[in-house]
């Protein structure tokens, strides 16, 4: 499992590779809020592309973030899920608070 | 054609990836689609997850999970031998989680509902635990991959 991450005009973009389940979900979610403290950052877009597999631990990891995020007013965006992963932000009303784009 | 296949793990996270990757592998030569196929790792997840986070909060128990096909038909047990759970109904109501504070969403249930065809929570009837059944059919069997 790995997290990526570059900032550009202010937004930052993060990229989640591999699988995101009960395994990994303690990783993904304390480099999350590391990368997340980057200075500058006015919204942040999570680009899942190259996830291979999220389950329902995995948006457990994501509501936490917005929840932290939302403290200090920073949208995160959600971009490019599987048609697993759609199927489970749908069902767990997830783009409600993280919408997706692009 | 009936095949039948049963695996025995540990409930330990580091086993969760290899428990739905095992489950989908011998559910492969029903030719599902990749839909198919990917509900069934993640209904799987879900479960062993499940087994992994509350059956056994002193030590770490054994995980069955068995697998039959009849035809078009797949029915998953996933099976511990922990704590159980004392009001089913309860725990499957969505987000309904009894560890907020580990930030887990309580959609266990419900994704395995809306992925499989059948899902059933039982606790285990002569030992201890808790087993979930869980059905699909698969929509366009190829048999001949069977080897029917």
């Amino acid at each position: 499992m790995q997290v990526m991450n570059k900032v550009y005009n202010n937004t930052l973009y993060i990229t989640l590779s591999g699988e995101l389940d009960e395994m990994t979900a303690n990783f993904v979610r304390n480099k999350l809020d590391e990368v997340m403290q980057t200075k500058g950052t006015k919204q942040i877009i999570i680009d899942l592309s190259e996830l291979e597999f999220m389950d329902s631990t995995g948006v457990g990891v994501l509501i936490g973030r917005y929840k932290k995020m939302r403290e200090v007013n920073i949208p995160i965006f959600i971009c490019n899920p599987s048609n697993t992963a759609e199927k489970i932000f749908k069902m767990t009303g997830l783009y409600d608070i993280m919408p997706k784009i692009g | 054609m009936k095949n039948e296949m049963t695996l025995i793990i540990k409930a330990l996270s580091i086993n969760e990836s290899f428990a739905r990757t095992c489950v989908a592998a011998f559910c492969v030569g029903l030719n599902p689609s990749l839909d198919e196929i990917n509900d069934i790792k993640t209904s799987v997840s879900e479960a062993v997850t499940n087994c992994v986070v509350h059956a056994y909060p002193d030590k770490v128990g054994d995980i069955k999970i068995k697998v039959s096909i009849n035809n078009d038909l797949i029915t998953i047990f996933i099976t511990d031998f922990g704590i159980g759970i004392s009001d089913v109904n309860k725990a499957r109501e969505p987000f309904y989680t009894t560890k907020p504070e580990q930030e887990r969403s309580g959609m266990g249930f419900t994704v395995m509902e809306s992925f499989m065809d059948d899902v059933e929570v039982f606790n285990n009837g002569n030992s201890n635990g808790l087993t979930v059944k869980m059905c699909k059919k698969i929509a366009n069997v190829n048999y001949q991959v069977m080897g029917a």
